[in-house]
């Protein structure tokens, strides 16, 4: 807009003399419009900073050794450079094991969580049925109730797990299924795993805003609902899908409600690196037996280290991913 | 099919509808419409078994909970005691730390709710402009929902160590130091404006990380309202003389408005779910350690009772404002 206001001015003239002519008007707006990007550039720069300091920091410290954490002289720059506390936390988080054992649940989950979650959103969004206000008051519900109300039955559940009796007029006795990932795989497939009501949502919203006519034609042209759902409406929907799994594989990465009530049989890195001060003690004791005390600070470079290592790999997902993070969302969370 | 689209006269008609939908035998089953319907139910089936298996189920068994003495008995399951209302009476009066802590979670997520909204809203619309190196900060932004999910923030904030470090960078400096925020504090203290005002403010300037790292979603979904506004109405504003400033309250401001409601419920519900929440630490703790099972199940129902009550009430207050400023 601005430069389409020179042309009536002159476009070869200087701006001094445009802004005579204006009467001063061209200079208010040029150093209003400086004014404000300067303090943008200052408050964005400012957060930025913020939010990236405590992972520089974390990274920094991480090579220091110990003598280094507790000589003030030493800000960020590490005097004696050393490897060993990688060493020390990949023993203390059982590492590469619990690592792939993340890696491979978190995609197990999120794969079934999101595809139910997609067939369960396309039935609020595009059909009408019985009970359908309340069946979706019920997915706002799973949404605001806090897990722990639930926690100490449903674990009480699959501990002696069965259904309808069957089990035990056949054999007895219940199934104890707490050392296995079937409940939360049945739990993820009927969409009760983390968040997976915000994921109903979100792909809700975006089923919601697809035009009816395409379906119309789907239907017209006899094709059937299956193939309505999967060629019609899901290549569109891909990038709503893709955001609502990448969501769900970072929460559940770093999951630590759900992986303790479910899935304590399996090693995973959430649950090691929670529970990583009360065996660093054990590790540090000469004898394995006795527990001894290990510094303050010592503990937090560890565990800095610890939380580190665990978001890595996200963010090195994050920075692949991030445009459809951003633009997906920006097609659903409108409206309502 | 010819009354498909008249009220409904009596409360069990949807139940008859429902009836008539999925049992075949009447001329309602084999329109279109019911075969539509029958579809649909399909695509939520999964929902619906999930719902009744693993969260309705549970819900009633720890309402029950609630209002019984549980027992474990090793191999058997549980044995309940009928108390009443004892575990509520237990949850309030006589466990020392649930009352204050409750109290204490309440005022910080009320603060903590508007101090996100605003800044969300002021991060989203800056996010929103043109400048250079727009993308890496909106990158930068997003990282926090990343960040602040799951176990990272429970252990992120024994954050002794990083305080620690910076004690012993103020010891280098020397007391002589001054301490900006402090000392603004302390000036604003003595000329004597409403000290508890400032209290609160000077609290969300202290957790403006906590802040930003919560508001990651937030900023996302403003953002979204933000790219959804049509740039032709800011042209109009724009011939017809509105200034950037106007422009913001009487287009913006409105056109994101009903998102407000969707953070704030987002922003509640996050607040109180956390994993470093003290509440849900007590209750955890309650239950794998004291193992008081009807205890620990009276004080999440008690907790999800705020937590609906602050639902509640902020969308009431906040669709009353969006209607009256529309």
């Amino acid at each position: 807009m601005s430069k389409n206001n020179t042309v009536f001015i002159g476009k070869n003239k200087s701006f001094w003399d445009r802004n005579r002519r204006s009467e001063g008007y061209l200079l208010k707006r040029e150093i209003k419009s400086k004014t404000m990007s300067i303090a943008r550039a200052l408050l964005l720069f400012g957060l930025c900073f913020m939010i990236i300091q405590p992972i520089l920091i974390r990274f920094s410290t991480g090579f220091m050794q110990e003598p280094d954490l507790y000589d003030s002289t030493i800000v960020l720059v590490p005097r004696h450079l050393t490897l060993d506390n990688y060493r020390i936390v990949f023993d203390l988080t059982d590492f590469p094991h619990s690592m792939l054992n993340t890696l491979w649940i978190s995609l197990l989950v999120s794969v079934l969580q999101v595809i139910s979650c997609t067939f369960v959103a396309y039935g609020f969004a595009r059909y009408e049925f019985p009970l359908k206000k309340f069946w979706f008051a019920c997915v706002v519900l799973l949404i605001i109730v806090p897990p722990t109300t639930i926690q100490t039955s449903l674990y009480m559940y699959f501990a002696s797990f069965d259904i309808f009796g069957i089990f035990k007029a056949l054999t007895g006795k219940t199934i104890n299924l707490r050392t296995s990932i079937i409940p939360y795989a049945m739990m993820s497939l009927t969409c009760m795993g983390l968040k997976n009501g915000l994921y109903i949502y979100m792909l809700r919203q975006y089923f919601k805003n697809v035009p009816d006519s395409l379906e119309e034609a789907a239907f017209v042209d006899g094709c059937s609902t299956m193939r309505t759902f999967t060629q019609i409406m899901l290549p569109d929907a891909m990038p709503t899908i893709a955001s609502c799994f990448l969501f769900s594989f970072v929460w559940q990465w770093t999951d630590l409600f759900y992986s303790r009530n479910f899935l304590s049989a399996y090693s995973l890195y959430s649950v090691q690196l929670s529970s990583i001060v009360s065996r660093m003690s054990r590790y540090f004791s000469a004898d394995q037996t006795k527990a001894v005390i290990v510094p303050n600070g010592r503990q937090q470079q560890l565990i800095a280290i610890g939380v580190l290592i665990c978001f890595v790999p996200l963010i090195i997902l994050y920075c692949f991913t991030q445009k459809t993070f951003v633009q997906s969302l920006a097609m659903t969370g409108s409206k309502e | 099919m010819a009354n498909q689209n008249a009220p409904r006269e009596h409360w069990y008609d949807g139940i008859v509808e429902a009836v008539q939908t999925y049992i075949p035998g009447n001329a309602t089953f084999r329109t279109m419409r019911a075969r539509n319907a029958r579809i649909g139910t399909l695509f939520i089936l999964p929902f619906i078994i999930g719902f009744l298996v693993f969260m309705c189920k549970p819900m009633v068994e720890s309402f029950n909970f609630s209002f019984n003495d549980v027992k474990m008995v090793p191999g058997q399951g549980y044995e309940l005691t009928p108390v009443g209302l004892g575990n509520y009476k237990t949850a309030l009066l006589v466990d020392p730390e649930y009352n204050t802590l409750i109290v204490e979670e309440s005022g910080e997520m009320i603060i903590n709710t508007i101090a996100t909204l605003v800044l969300s809203f002021v991060i989203a619309v800056l996010l929103n402009q043109e400048f250079k190196g727009r993308v890496l900060c909106r990158a930068i932004f997003f990282l926090p929902v990343i960040l602040s999910s799951g176990v990272l923030p429970g252990i992120e904030h024994q954050n002794e160590f990083y305080d620690m470090m910076a004690g012993m960078a103020e010891a280098v400096e020397g007391s002589s130091g001054i301490n900006i925020s402090q000392a603004l504090q302390d000036l604003l203290q003595v000329s004597g404006v409403a000290n508890s005002f400032f209290e609160v403010v000077f609290t969300m300037i202290d957790s403006i990380y906590d802040i930003v790292m919560a508001s990651g979603i937030q900023i996302i979904v403003f953002l979204s309202g933000l790219q959804s506004i049509s740039p032709s109405l800011y042209e109009a504003a724009n011939v017809e003389g509105c200034s950037g400033w106007e422009a913001f309250w009487k287009i913006t401001f409105p056109m994101v408005s009903p998102l407000l409601l969707v953070n704030c419920i987002y922003t509640i519900i996050d607040f109180f779910m956390k994993n470093d929440n003290k509440v849900m630490e007590l209750i955890y703790q309650v239950t794998y350690q004291d193992f008081k099972l009807g205890v620990s199940a009276a004080m999440s129902w008690l907790y999800f009772a705020i937590a609906l009550a602050f639902i509640g009430v902020s969308s009431f207050i906040i669709t009353k404002a969006v209607k009256s400023y529309e």
